[in-house]
Formats: structure tokens, C-alpha cells, sequence
């Protein structure tokens, strides 16, 4: 009964959705208020009934009602009550219905902060968020319905893929869609304003928060992703150049690019067409990679079972969205009046450079993407793009962008002096030069492109703090005035020096966990012992391990260091009863400088084991920096000026109190 | 500075930030590329030894054989109709099994035996890799519905 009302709202939130997205687009046509009023209630109502009709769905989860097709193909009664849960999207129909979710929250929270935008934009906004809505909700109500019925029932269901059973699957795929979703809201604002025909600050000043919070997510997600790829998959990486994983890596460098050109809108009213093109194209590439491993288009490593039937649908319904607005965009962006001009060294040309480069990376990580399927069309040959590919291509584009990136935030608005900002830049340079010795002295030499990468992360690192410490005047003031400086410096400031900062972090942990990782695959018997970078490892032997729903072989390895007991890892190897399919659990210990790995692979029969043991410096700081970034993106979203809804409040602060901001 | 000034220092710096990505691109492309091939295929014309191939089909009953120290292993990919060996140094995948699909990334040995430097066999027991599918459709060892990978 409640599986059927959960499938009966998501229809009525349908219905809402295409009346929040037809009558209110007519009444800001006509200027008619009643008409564009109808599409703040519609958007809270579609709310309440998709989160209904999701709650439907988890209730059936949670208790098992293996009534429902969805619950029996993912869901099993001895699954822990955690991933009864997190199953609800562990599967391509219920991932569907979270995207509608999150879609909804997102129009909905313009229509409950979005108090002072002007009428006639809010109605076209949430018009807009309320088409793509009514593609979601149709797509998976005809294609993809999680709500169907099977009879008779079974008396238990197939489970979950053993992969999934994981809590990072609790928060990688919601961040993951928040990130992709939360575009939409730049999207939806870009085409209003198309519609419109106006782009102003105050136009930016809405988009830039709404980008700044799905950059974060995603950010957040991919992250997540990579982390679980890393301790879950047993390979000891943390990142392939998976289609799956290209695709929500190009959505993060246009949504980078776009979360820079929307602040040079809102500051200096310029680049206002480039920065609605690149809200249009980073929403299409979050489509894009929402459907395309779906669709079967692109053999993935990681991937859902795939219906080459629904690969229609997705293509019309890319087409629509994808065509459309950037046809719409061609009839319309001509008439956006230009905005302010600035010279080639300035802050905005330093935005138009990393805008260039963010642009001319995401172009070949698509190209390396999509070129299999482009070939196959073509000549019919199957291939496949590698990770060479993306090293040789992607790499080369980021160092300049990294360069400059310590470069850019040091120039003022409109006119800069490139050599002055170098000048200030020279602890930086002295720094990066330093970290790069010292490298260069820890790994005897060590590949020279690495140590030099290494001080290309430090001059980012530095240059970062030495722009924020020039700010705030750290030890050329007493340190009261400092602290005050400090205070009063806008909170996007110094999201800025974090995030930045976190670049280089994360960069430094790619770098040390590529160039320096070392691997040992040996066979080992209980009571032997493998030597990786100054550790040794005691093997003692394997025993056996019943979970709730699997049993394990579990090893354990005693870790010695100068003949010091420091810690024990306990790989396993599982095998999951329902689905027979086994999986391997690394061990990792951490330093916070280095992870130790361990993995257990096959018994040879005659009592030993192949094992096999990576020791990775550095790679923590991949997901440290990244925390980083993200921490910055949140601090950044808490300034004054950001917040939902106090833009006229922030307007005037501004003109009172607030010197010359970020 | 003018406006058509500054459009034109953009348009430069435009063109020469993707003039570098294009001709990355076109280097890249043309080292990196994984041809795939199904053992006919391989059979019908041996790929030359420094072509990149993904080789792709079911690991063949019977024929898995491990090293005494465990680290190297040795069996066959079919599709049917012909098979070609395999020795691949490592740990095999956890769903590494006879009788399934699997996709081996190597090179063709001058020997005729196929160098995998890795082996990945998917994650969900039910799901054959298209090239694979394709690979045993045309080999005429696939049937719908009931198919091998099904």
C-alpha cells in the first residue's frame, strides 16, 4: 500500500512540476504576478511529495518488502539495517529517484530564500528547475520505476552488490548528485537570464553561492569516490581514468571555472556571456555524466548493470536539454550588453587564464572520454583510452594553471604589476626552491619532473599563505592588528587561501603516492616475513571469520619497524553468501605521511599465500587537501555577502563599512 | 585599452592555450590507444608486438594454470571459436573465474603467447563487457536472453 503511494506521488509531483514549470514561465511573459506566484507553492509542494515517495521507497528497504521488484533485486533480510538503507541508491532506479529528491530541495530552496530576487527571474528559474525536473520524473516513471510490484513475491531478495555494502556508498553517491544537481541551480539561472535578456551583479551574487555549494559537494564526492575506490578495490590507487571517473571530473573543472568567471560577474560586470556558456555546458557534462555509463554507451570498469533500452530515452533527453539551451544561447547571448573592460595583467586576466586552461583541460579529458565511442561510430574499430592518454595531456595543461595560480589572486582588479606581485612572491619561490631540496635529499635524487613538482606544489602552498599573510599584515603589524585585519577580511577570502592551499596539498599527495609508491607481490607462508620500505611484516597466519552476511579469511600481520612492534593489519578476503561473490578488504594503517596496504589474494594449496603489500607516502593528503578545498568552499559560502537571501542587506553593508573585498 | 583590444589578447590567449591542448592531444592519441581484439581476430592477423591490445572473451575451462609460487599464472581467452593464451604476472581480480568474462591489457608476445599486464574481470557477475558481448555474438556463441553472460 504505501509502495503504491510513493509511486501515486511521485506522479502528482510530476503534475506539480509541469505546472511550476508552464504557468509561471507565461505569467513572467505576460507580467502577470498571480501566474508567476503559482511557482513558489508548486516547487514546495513537488518537494513534499517526492520526499514522500522516496520515504516509500526506504520503507520498503528498511522492512523488506520483497513485494517490490527494486527491493528484491538489491535488498536482502540479513543485510545490516545500514545498507537497507544506503541500498535505496546503491541501484540505478533508486538513484534516479534520490537525483529527483535532491533536484527538488535545490528548486525549492530558491522558492522559500529566493524572497528578494525579482519576481518575473524567480518565476523563470523555477520554471526552468522544473523542466528538468519533469524530464528526471519521466524518465525513470517510464524507464526506470522503482515502485513495481513482482508476483508472486520471493521469499528473500538477491542483495546487494557485496561492493556496495560499504558506508562510503551511505555519502559518495548523495554528494556526489548534490554536486551534479546543485549545477542545475546555475543552469536554471543562466537560461532564465538568457530569457530574460539581463545579467547583472545581482544576478551573479545569486549564482555564485548556488555554484559555490554543488563545487563543494562534488568536490566532497569525488573525493569520497576515490577514497573508497582506494581502500575498497584492493589495487591500492586512487584514481584510474575510469569513464565514470572522467565524467564526474568534467563537470568539477568547468564548475571550477565557472565558480572564477561568476566572481569577475559580480565584481567587475564582465565576462557575463562566457559565465552563462560555462553554466549551460558544466550542467550538460553533469547530465552527461549522470547517463552516459548508464545508457551502455562506454564499457566501464565500475558501472551498473546497464538497459541499452533506456539509452534513447537519455539521448533525447540530452538532446533537449543540451540542444536547446545552447541554441538559446546563440539567439540570445549576442544581446547581453558587454561589460567592464581590464587589461591582460589584472585579476580578471588571471580568471580568463584559468578559465582558459580549466576549459582546455575539461576539452581533453572529454575527448580521451567520448573518442572510443566517436571511433566505433565512425569506423566501426573498438578501442580504448588509457590512462597514458589523460597523463600526457592532463598533466601538462595543470602545471602552467598551478604556476599561475599562486600568481593571479595577488593582482588587483583591472590593471596589475605582474612584477611586483612576483617580488611579494619571493618567500614563496624560496620556499618552493627549499621543498624541493629537501625532496631531492629524502629520495636520494629522486625522478627530477617529480622533485621540481614537488616545489610547483610548495610555490602554490606558499603563495597562498603569503598572499593571505600580505593581507592581514602578519608580523609587519603588531599581532593585534593582525588578528583584527584578520577579522575583517570578507570569509571568501580566506575560503580562497584554503582552497588554494588544498590544491597543493592535494597535489603533493598525487605526486608523493605516484612517484614514490613501492609494491611487493610475494607468496608467504605463516611465520614469514616481507620487508617494504623500512617495515617488516611478520605473516601469521590466516583464520576464519563469520559477518552478518559473509564469511571471511582473515590474515594477520604483525608490523615491525627497527625491530619495534608498531601495529597489526588484518586483510581479509570475503565471500558474500547471498550473491557467492567475493571481495577483498585491504588493511591500511596510516601515518598521516604514508598508508601502509596490505591485501591477501589466493591460497596456493600447500599452505602459503600470495599477499601483497604497498607502501604509499604521502597519499593521505589527497583526501586532507581535498577536505581542504572543501572547507574552503563552505567558509567561502559563509560570507555575509553569499548568504541566501542577504544580498540587498550585503549591498549596503558593503557601501558602509567593508573595504575593497576579494 | 579597448574592447576590441582586449578581445583580441583573449582570442590569442585562447588559441594558444588549446593550439597546446589540440597538439597534446594528437601526441597522446596516437601512443596510447588499446586496440581491442577478440581471439579470432587475433588469430585471423597477430597484432605486432608493441601495439597496445585489449584482449577480451570468456577464460576457458580447464586450462587456469597457477606457477608453484603463486605469483604467476597462465590460461587462455576464448570466444568460441578460437582461444589464445594468456601469462599474466599478480593477483587475479577477485571474480577471476573460469567460464567468465574477462579483459586482459598486454601485448602479443613474439612467442604467440599474450603478455597481460593487467587483468580485470567486472565487478558484477552479470555483466559481460560490450566489446565481449559483441566479440561472442560474432563468433556465434551468444544466445539472447539465455546468453553466456546473462
Amino acid at each position: 500500500m504505501i509502495i503504491e503511494l510513493g509511486h501515486f506521488a511521485l506522479i502528482l509531483a510530476l503534475a506539480a512540476a509541469l505546472v511550476q514549470g508552464s504557468l509561471p514561465m507565461i505569467g513572467a511573459q505576460r507580467g502577470d504576478a498571480a501566474w508567476m506566484g503559482l511557482a513558489r507553492p508548486a516547487a514546495i509542494v513537488q518537494l513534499f511529495l517526492v520526499v514522500f515517495a522516496f520515504c516509500a521507497l526506504t520503507h520498503a528497504y528498511v522492512t523488506s518488502d520483497f513485494s517490490v521488484a527494486n527491493v528484491v533485486a538489491n535488498s536482502h533480510s540479513a543485510k545490516p539495517l545500514l545498507y537497507k538503507v544506503t541500498g535505496v541508491w546503491g541501484n540505478h532506479e533508486g538513484s534516479m529517484l534520490l537525483w529527483i529528491l535532491i533536484l527538488a530541495l535545490f528548486g525549492s530552496a530558491v522558492a522559500v530564500f529566493g524572497g528578494n530576487l525579482p519576481p518575473s527571474l524567480r518565476a523563470r528559474v523555477l520554471g526552468v528547475q522544473a523542466w528538468i525536473g519533469v524530464g528526471f520524473m519521466t524518465f525513470t516513471l517510464f524507464t526506470s520505476n522503482p515502485f513495481l510490484r513482482v508476483f508472486p513475491a520471493p521469499l528473500d531478495g538477491e542483495d546487494l552488490n557485496p561492493l556496495l555494502q560499504d558506508p562510503g556508498l551511505a555519502f559518495h553517491p548523495p554528494m556526489l548528485y548534490a554536486g551534479y544537481v546543485g549545477f542545475s541551480m546555475a543552469f536554471s539561472f543562466a537560461i532564465a537570464a538568457l530569457i530574460e535578456g539581463k545579467v547583472d551583479a545581482a544576478w551573479a551574487r545569486w549564482v555564485r553561492p548556488w555554484t559555490l555549494l554543488a563545487w563543494a559537494f562534488l568536490t566532497g564526492g569525488i573525493a569520497l569516490g576515490s577514497w573508497w575506490a582506494y581502500y575498497e578495490l584492493g589495487w591500492g590507487g586512487w584514481w584510474f581514468w575510469d569513464p565514470v571517473e572522467n565524467v564526474s571530473f568534467m563537470p568539477w573543472l568547468l564548475g571550477t571555472a565557472l565558480l572564477h568567471s561568476a566572481i569577475v560577474v559580480e565584481k567587475r560586470n564582465a565576462l557575463k556571456t562566457w559565465t552563462i556558456l560555462l553554466a549551460i555546458l558544466t550542467f550538460s557534462l553533469s547530465l552527461i555524466g549522470t547517463f552516459i555509463v548508464r545508457s551502455g554507451l562506454l564499457t566501464s570498469v565500475h558501472a551498473f548493470a546497464t538497459d541499452p533500452e533506456r539509452g534513447f530515452f537519455i539521448l533525447v533527453l540530452l538532446a533537449i536539454t543540451i540542444g536547446g539551451s545552447l541554441t538559446l544561447f546563440a539567439l540570445r547571448a549576442p544581446s547581453l550588453k558587454a561589460g567592464g573592460l581590464f587589461a591582460p595583467i589584472s585579476r580578471e586576466g588571471g580568471m580568463v587564464i584559468n578559465n582558459l586552461f580549466l576549459a582546455a583541460a575539461c576539452a581533453a579529458v572529454f575527448l580521451g572520454t567520448l573518442y572510443p565511442l566517436f571511433l566505433e561510430a565512425l569506423d566501426g574499430s573498438k578501442v580504448s583510452v588509457g590512462p597514458p592518454f589523460f597523463n600526457a595531456t592532463f598533466v601538462p595543461l595543470m602545471v602552467p594553471l598551478i604556476f599561475l595560480m599562486a600568481i593571479g589572486p595577488m593582482l588587483p582588479w583591472k590593471r596589475g604589476d605582474l612584477l611586483g606581485a612576483l617580488v611579494r612572491l619571493k618567500l614563496a619561490a624560496v620556499a618552493a626552491v627549499v621543498v624541493a631540496a629537501i625532496t631531492w635529499y629524502l629520495e636520494s635524487g629522486g625522478p627530477l619532473l617529480a622533485v621540481a613538482a614537488m616545489g610547483l606544489a610548495a610555490w602554490l602552498f606558499f603563495g597562498a599563505l603569503v598572499e593571505w599573510s600580505d593581507r592581514v599584515k602578519l608580523l609587519r603589524a603588531p599581532l593585534g592588528e593582525s588578528w583584527r585585519r584578520a577579522r575583517n577580511l570578507p570569509r571568501a577570502a580566506h575560503g580562497m587561501t584554503l582552497a588554494h592551499a588544498g590544491m597543493a596539498v592535494v597535489m603533493a599527495g598525487m605526486i608523493g603516492s605516484s612517484v614514490w609508491k613501492s609494491e611487493v607481490v610475494t607468496n608467504l607462508r605463516p611465520g614469514e616475513t616481507v620487508e617494504i620500505a623500512g617495515y617488516s611484516l611478520l605473516f601469521e597466519g590466516v583464520g576464519k571469520l563469520e559477518g552478518p552476511n559473509y564469511s571471511a579469511e582473515r590474515a594477520r600481520f604483525t608490523v615491525t619497524r627497527d625491530g619495534e612492534e608498531i601495529a597489526a593489519l588484518f586483510p581479509e578476503k570475503r565471500v558474500y553468501q547471498v550473491q557467492a561473490m567475493p571481495t577483498t578488504e585491504a588493511a591500511i594503517r596510516t601515518t598521516l605521511v604514508a598508508d601502509l596496504y596490505a591485501v591477501i589474494g589466493d591460497a596456493d594449496g600447500r599452505g602459503g599465500w600470495t599477499v601483497r603489500i604497498y607502501h604509499e607516502p604521502l597519499v593521505p593528503w589527497i583526501w586532507l587537501g581535498c577536505l581542504l578545498m572543501v572547507a574552503g568552499g563552505l567558509v567561502s559560502l559563509s560570507d555575509r555577502r553569499l548568504r541566501v537571501g542577504a544580498p540587498q542587506r550585503a549591498r549596503k553593508a558593503k557601501t558602509a563599512s567593508r573595504p575593497a573585498a576579494a | 585599452m579597448t574592447r576590441k583590444r582586449r578581445r583580441l589578447y583573449i582570442v590569442a590567449a585562447a588559441l594558444l592555450v588549446f593550439g597546446g591542448a589540440t597538439a597534446l592531444v594528437l601526441t597522446a592519441l596516437d601512443d596510447s590507444l588499446d586496440l581491442f581484439q577478440s581471439p579470432s581476430q587475433i588469430m585471423a592477423s597477430p597484432p605486432p608486438p608493441e601495439r597496445g591490445i585489449r584482449l577480451g572473451g570468456l577464460v576457458e575451462e580447464g586450462t587456469v594454470l597457477r606457477s608453484t609460487d603463486g605469483l604467476s599464472v597462465s590460461f587462455r581467452v576464448t570466444d568460441g571459436a578460437q582461444s589464445v593464451p594468456v601469462s599474466y604476472q599478480g593477483i587475479l581480480p577477485d571474480l577471476f573465474r573460469e567460464g567468465q568474462g574477462v579483459i586482459t591489457l598486454g601485448n602479443m608476445g613474439p612467442d604467440g603467447t599474450f603478455q597481460a599486464r593487467e587483468v580485470l574481470a567486472k565487478h558484477d557477475e552479470n555483466y559481460l563487457p560490450r566489446e565481449v558481448v559483441d566479440a561472442l555474438k560474432e563468433s556465434g556463441q551468444w544466445q539472447d536472453g539465455s546468453g553466456v553472460g546473462q
